[in-house]
C-alpha cells in the first residue's frame, strides 16, 4: 500500500483473491468434462480525484505485486485533483449470509456425479421425445481479502454453485431446447430442498412444450409477467440505469431524476444484497463495505442509486455496498446484487383474468439494455397467449422490447406474492460478469412490443 | 518477453507434461498463456483510468485412456503443479469412458506450422503518455464533431501481448506470440430530452495498422448522431439490410451452428447438412486461421494443430464444419484446427477468422434496391436459438424509403428463422473489412418480420 500511494492519491485498496472452481458436465449419460481451476492474484487500485489507476498480477509473487502497486500509483502523479481522502475508519462489520459447512466444490466427486446422473435419468424418463440431456454443475469457493488505505482489512469466504439441466426434444425433425437451473451461495444442503430431478423435469417439460408451441405474435400488446425470473425485466429496464457511475457521468436515461416519478404508484423496487444464501448476496462487497438493502423506487418515485466508493464520494452520497468486480483482474464498479419488485395488491389469477388478448411470459432467457436510450430487450423461453382471460397456446420465439423509463409507468397490476429466481443469473457490464439475483411478483404491463413472426 | 523467459515457460510446459505421464497419465497436454496488457481511458479530456496487467495461466488436460479431466492454475510453483497433476489424474479416472476422447493423432502434427507474423512490438514500446494521447485524440474528435454531441463515455487505447505455448505427450512443443491493440470511443448525443449513444472501435495486431484516432472518434460521433430523433414503427414484413456489424452478428450465429461443440450435442440446426444447400448462392463463408494480420489468426489451435483455411459454405452449399479432434472423431471427419479452448475452459471448437466473402454491389446500391425496408445497425438481446433456428432480436437502425436511408427507428424487433434468412440473402456488399474475428459485408435479406411499438 505504501508503494501504491508513494506518489500521492486520495485512496488505495488491495484486493487479494484465491478461488477454487470446479466444473462437471454430464452428456450422453456420462461425465464428459471434469475440471478444476485454481485462480489467484492481486489487484491494486489508487484513486486520485476522478481518476483510477489499476494494476493486477496473477499469482502472489511479492515482487510482481510491488511492481503492480507502483504502476497503479502512477495515476496520482498525474497532477491536479485530490479533493481530500476518502473518509477513514473501519467499515461496519459485514453479514454472515452463507453457510460454509458443506461447500459443493469440496464435496466428494462421486456424490456430485450421482446428482448429475439422477438428473439425467429423470429427464430421459419423462418422455421418449427427449433426445439429449446435458447437466452442468459449477461450484466455487472464493476467499477474498480487501485492505484499504484507511487501514481497514476485511475478509470474506464465498461459496457459490449452480446446477443446470438442458434438454433437447425432437419430433418430426423439429428440435427444441429447454433449460432449467438453480443454485446460490449454499452448500450440498441446497439439493435437499431442490433435488436434481426437479430441474431435469422442468427442463424436459419446457423443451416438450416448445415442440407444441406456435410462432409468437408480433406487435404491441398487453403482457403479463409471471413471478420470479421475469424480474430480469426490472434488472434490464431500470436496474442498470440506476447504477451510480452511469448517473454521475450523465450517461443514463435516469440521470438527474431522483425524486421524480419513473413508475406507476404500484411499483417499489429494491436492491438487497443481504438475503441469506442467495446468488446475488454478499457479506461485504468487493470494496469491503457491508451490503445493504437500497430502496431504488418507492411507489413510483425514484429514490436512490446503487453506489461504489468512487461514485459515493464524488456525488457525496452514502455507500450502499454495491461496489463489485468479477475478480482481482477488474476495477470495481456499482453493480446490482438481488434486485426485485415488492409485492402489490393483486391476486395473480385476477391479473391474467383481466386480459382479453395478450401474452403471458412465464420465463425468460437473457436480456440486454442500452442504458443511455433506455431501450431494452429480452427473450421469453416460456410464454403463452392469453385469450379471454385464460392462458391458451404456448408460443415460441417471443422477444420483448421496450423503453426502461416508460415501461414501469405502464404497470397497472402487481401480484401479491413475490418470487425470487432460482439462482442462475449472471450480469455483464463493461466486460465483467458477476452473479446476481432477480425477482418479481406477477405484473401486468398494459403495452409492450412483442417481436414474433405471426400476425397478432 | 525475453528469450530467457520464453525458454523457461516452454520448459515448464514440457515439464508438466512429463510429470503427468510419470504419474500414470496415458496422454497429457499443457496450454500456457502468459502476457501483459495496458489500457488508458480518457473522459472529458482527462485521464479517467489506467490499467496495467500481468497475466498467466497454465491449463492441463490429462487422459487416462478414454477418460479425461482438465485443470488450470495461475500459480506455477512446483508444489502446486505436482498437486494439480495428481488431482487431475484422479478426476480423469472418475470421468466417463468415451472412445472419442484423446489427443489428435500424431499424423495431424506432421505439417509444419505456418510462418505468420503476429507479434508487433510497436504499441508496447510506445511511452504510456503517447498511448494516453491516442485515447485523448480519439475522444476529442468525437466530442468536437458536432454540437449535438453532449457527452462521452470516453476514448480508450488498449494493447496486449500474449505468449502461447503448447506441449503434449506426443513430443509436440511449440509457441508463438501475438500482439493486439485497439482504439475506441463512445459518444452521446441529446435531442428533445432523449439521449442516444453509439461507439466505434478499431483493432489491429500492429499499432501501425490502426486508423488515426480522429477517424475512430468521428465514426463514433457519426453513428450516434444518426440515432437522434428515432421514431417507432408499425409491425410489417419488409426487406432488411444488415450493416457490416449487424451482418457479423448474424454470421456469429452461423459460426456457432457449424462448431463441433454444438454438433456433437446435436444442438444445431445445421446438423447432418453437409453437402446441402443451406444459403443463397451468393453466400460463401470462410474460416481462415492464416489471414495476414487477422485478429483471429494463429500459428496453431488450442490442440497445437497448424492453422489452415477452411471453406465452410461455398456458394450456398455447406461444405465443412469447424472441428476440434474430439468433434472430428465423433462425426467421422478430420479436425480443422478449430479447437479454441482457453487454458481454464472446457474443450470446444470455434472460428479463427470467420467471414462472408464480399459480393460486387456497393452498400449504396443495395440500399437503393429497397423501396421500403429496414437498415439495421445494432442488434440486441439473446433471441437466437441455434437448435430450432428461431431468430428474434431487438434492433435499431434507419428506415429505408424509396432506396434512401431515412429517419432512425428504435424499439423494434426483427424476427425470422435462420434457415430461411440464409436462403433469402439476395445481395452481398463489396464492403468487407476485418473489424473483428468474425466479419461480414453489408447484406440484404429479402423478407423479415419487423415488429414495432406503433399500434
Amino acid at each position: 500500500m505504501s508503494e501504491a500511494l508513494s506518489r500521492g492519491g486520495d485512496y488505495g485498496d488491495i484486493y487479494l483473491e484465491h478461488t477454487a472452481r470446479e466444473f462437471l458436465t454430464l452428456e450422453e449419460g456420462i461425465l464428459k468434462h471434469a475440471g478444476r481451476n485454481i485462480l489467484e492474484g492481486a489487484g491494486i487500485r489508487v484513486i486520485s480525484g476522478e481518476k483510477t489507476g489499476y494494476a493486477y498480477a496473477d499469482g502472489f509473487d511479492m515482487a510482481e505485486i510491488g511492481a503492480a502497486a507502483r504502476t497503479a500509483g502512477v495515476i496520482a502523479a498525474r497532477g491536479d485533483s485530490a479533493d481530500g481522502r476518502i473518509p477513514g475508519g473501519s467499515p461496519p462489520r459485514g453479514h454472515d449470509l452463507y453457510p460454509l459447512n458443506r461447500p459443493v466444490v469440496e464435496e466428494d466427486l462421486a456424490a456430485k456425479i450421482l446428482l448429475l446422473e439422477s438428473a439425467d435419468r429423470a429427464a430421459r424418463a419423462l418422455d421418449s421425445r427427449i433426445a439429449e440431456s446435458r447437466i452442468v454443475l459449477l461450484s466455487e469457493i472464493r476467499h477474498v481479502a480487501i485492505f484499504n488505505s484507511n487501514g481497514a482489512l476485511v475478509e470474506d469466504t464465498r461459496p457459490l454453485s449452480v446446477f443446470q439441466v438442458s434438454c433437447i426434444a425432437e419430433e418430426n425433425g423439429d428440435r427444441q431446447i429447454g433449460i432449467k437451473g438453480g443454485g446460490g451461495r449454499s452448500g450440498m444442503e441446497f439439493f435437499d430442498s431442490m433435488p436434481p430431478e426437479h430441474f431435469a423435469r422442468e427442463a424436459a417439460a419446457q423443451a416438450l412444450r416448445l415442440l407444441e408451441a406456435r410462432e409468437a405474435p408480433a406487435g404491441p400488446m398487453t403482457v403479463v409477467l409471471g413471478p420470479g425470473w421475469p424480474g430480469i425485466l426490472l434488472h434490464e429496464a431500470v436496474g442498470h440505469g440506476l447504477e451510480a457511475d452511469f448517473n454521475r457521468k450523465g450517461l443514463s436515461a435516469f440521470s438527474g431524476r431522483i425524486g421524480q416519478r419513473v413508475a406507476s404508484e404500484l411499483c417499489s423496487v429494491v436492491d438487497d444484497g443481504t438475503l441469506p444464501g442467495r446468488r446475488g448476496s454478499l457479506n461485504v462487497d468487493d470494496e469491503g463495505c457491508p451490503t445493504g438493502r437500497t430502496l431504488l423506487i418507492e411507489k413510483g418515485i425514484l429514490r436512490g442509486y446503487m453506489q461504489d466508493v468512487l461514485s459515493s464520494r464524488l456525488t457525496r452520497a452514502p455507500v450502499t455496498g454495491n461496489g463489485r468486480r468479477e475478480s482481482y483482474a477488474f476495477i470495481p464498479m456499482p453493480r446490482m446484487t438481488n434486485t426485485f419488485m415488492l409485492p402489490g395488491p393483486h391476486d395473480p389469477e385476477e391479473i391474467i383474468r383481466s386480459v382479453s388478448k395478450g401474452l403471458y411470459a412465464a420465463n425468460f432467457g437473457g436480456g440486454q439494455v442500452d442504458i443511455t436510450s433506455g431501450n431494452f430487450v429480452f427473450s421469453a423461453s416460456e410464454a403463452y397467449l392469453i385469450e379471454g382471460g385464460r392462458l391458451t397456446a404456448p408460443v415460441r420465439g417471443a422477444t420483448l422490447v421496450g423503453s426502461g423509463p416508460e415501461i414501469l409507468n405502464k404497470v397497472s397490476m402487481v401480484g401479491n406474492q413475490l418470487l425470487l429466481d432460482d439462482g442462475v443469473g449472471t450480469c455483464g457490464k463493461d466486460g465483467q460478469s458477476v452473479p446476481v439475483g432477480v425477482g418479481t411478483p406477477a405484473l401486468r404491463v398494459d403495452e409492450m412490443t412483442v417481436g414474433g413472426t405471426a400476425p397478432s | 518477453m525475453t528469450d530467457q523467459a520464453r525458454t523457461k515457460i516452454e520448459e515448464l510446459a514440457g515439464g508438466v507434461v512429463r510429470m503427468a505421464v510419470a504419474a500414470g497419465a496415458s496422454e497429457a497436454e499443457v496450454l500456457v498463456r502468459i502476457g501483459s496488457a495496458f489500457s488508458a481511458t480518457v473522459r472529458a479530456g482527462a485521464v479517467e483510468r489506467l490499467l496495467q496487467a500481468g497475466f498467466r495461466k497454465l491449463g492441463l488436460r490429462i487422459f487416462a485412456k478414454s477418460r479425461s479431466a482438465l485443470s488450470a492454475t495461475s500459480d506455477f510453483s512446483p508444489g502446486t503443479l505436482s498437486d494439480l497433476v495428481a488431482r487431475t489424474l484422479e478426476m480423469a479416472r472418475a470421468a466417463g469412458e468415451d472412445p472419442a476422447i484423446g489427443l489428435p493423432g500424431g499424423e495431424c502434427y506432421s505439417n509444419p506450422d505456418p510462418a505468420l507474423h503476429l507479434s508487433f512490438p510497436g504499441a508496447a514500446s510506445m511511452p504510456p503518455e503517447s498511448r494516453i494521447d491516442l485515447a485523448r485524440r480519439c475522444e476529442a474528435a468525437a466530442l468536437t464533431f458536432d454540437p449535438q454531441i453532449t457527452n462521452s463515455e470516453g476514448g480508450s487505447f488498449e494493447n496486449s501481448s500474449i505468449h502461447n505455448v503448447y506441449a503434449n505427450s506426443l513430443g509436440v512443443l511449440k509457441a508463438y506470440e501475438k500482439s493486439l491493440c485497439s482504439l475506441s470511443a463512445t459518444a452521446l448525443a441529446e435531442q428533445d430530452g432523449r439521449k442516444q449513444r453509439d461507439y466505434w472501435q478499431a483493432r489491429a495486431l500492429d499499432a501501425c495498422g490502426l486508423p488515426p484516432p480522429e477517424m475512430v472518434g468521428r465514426e463514433a460521433a457519426r453513428r450516434t448522431l444518426r440515432r437522434l430523433g428515432a421514431s417507432r414503427l408499425t409491425t410489417r414484413e419488409v426487406p432488411v439490410v444488415f450493416d457490416p456489424l449487424a451482418a457479423a452478428s448474424l454470421l456469429g450465429h452461423i459460426a456457432e451452428a457449424v462448431s463441433g461443440t454444438a454438433l456433437v450435442r446435436q444442438a444445431s440446426f445445421l446438423l447432418n447438412r453437409i453437402g446441402h444447400r443451406i444459403a443463397s448462392p451468393l453466400v460463401t463463408i470462410i474460416d481462415d486461421g492464416l489471414l495476414p494480420q487477422g485478429l483471429g489468426s494463429r500459428q496453431f489451435d488450442s490442440e497445437g494443430l497448424p492453422s489452415r483455411t477452411t471453406t465452410v459454405v461455398r456458394e450456398g452449399v455447406l461444405e465443412n464444419y469447424l472441428l476440434d479432434s474430439y468433434a472430428a472423431r465423433r462425426l467421422g471427419m478430420s479436425p480443422t484446427a478449430n479447437s479454441d479452448r482457453e487454458p481454464d475452459g472446457a474443450p470446444s471448437s470455434g472460428p479463427s477468422n470467420f467471414y462472408l466473402r464480399p459480393g460486387d454491389l456497393t452498400p449504396g446500391e443495395i440500399i437503393a434496391s429497397v423501396r421500403q425496408g429496414l437498415y439495421v445497425t445494432e442488434l440486441l438481446g439473446f433471441g437466437v436459438n441455434i437448435v430450432s433456428a428461431n431468430y428474434s432480436q431487438g434492433a435499431a437502425g434507419l428506415w429505408i424509403e424509396n432506396g434512401r436511408l431515412g429517419p432512425p427507428v428504435e424499439e423494434i424487433t426483427i424476427a425470422g428463422n435462420l434457415r430461411e434468412m440464409l436462403l433469402n440473402i439476395t445481395a452481398v456488399g463489396d464492403d468487407l473489412q476485418p473489424l473483428a474475428e468474425i466479419f461480414a459485408p453489408t447484406i440484404l435479406i429479402s423478407r423479415m418480420t419487423v415488429s414495432g411499438s406503433q399500434p
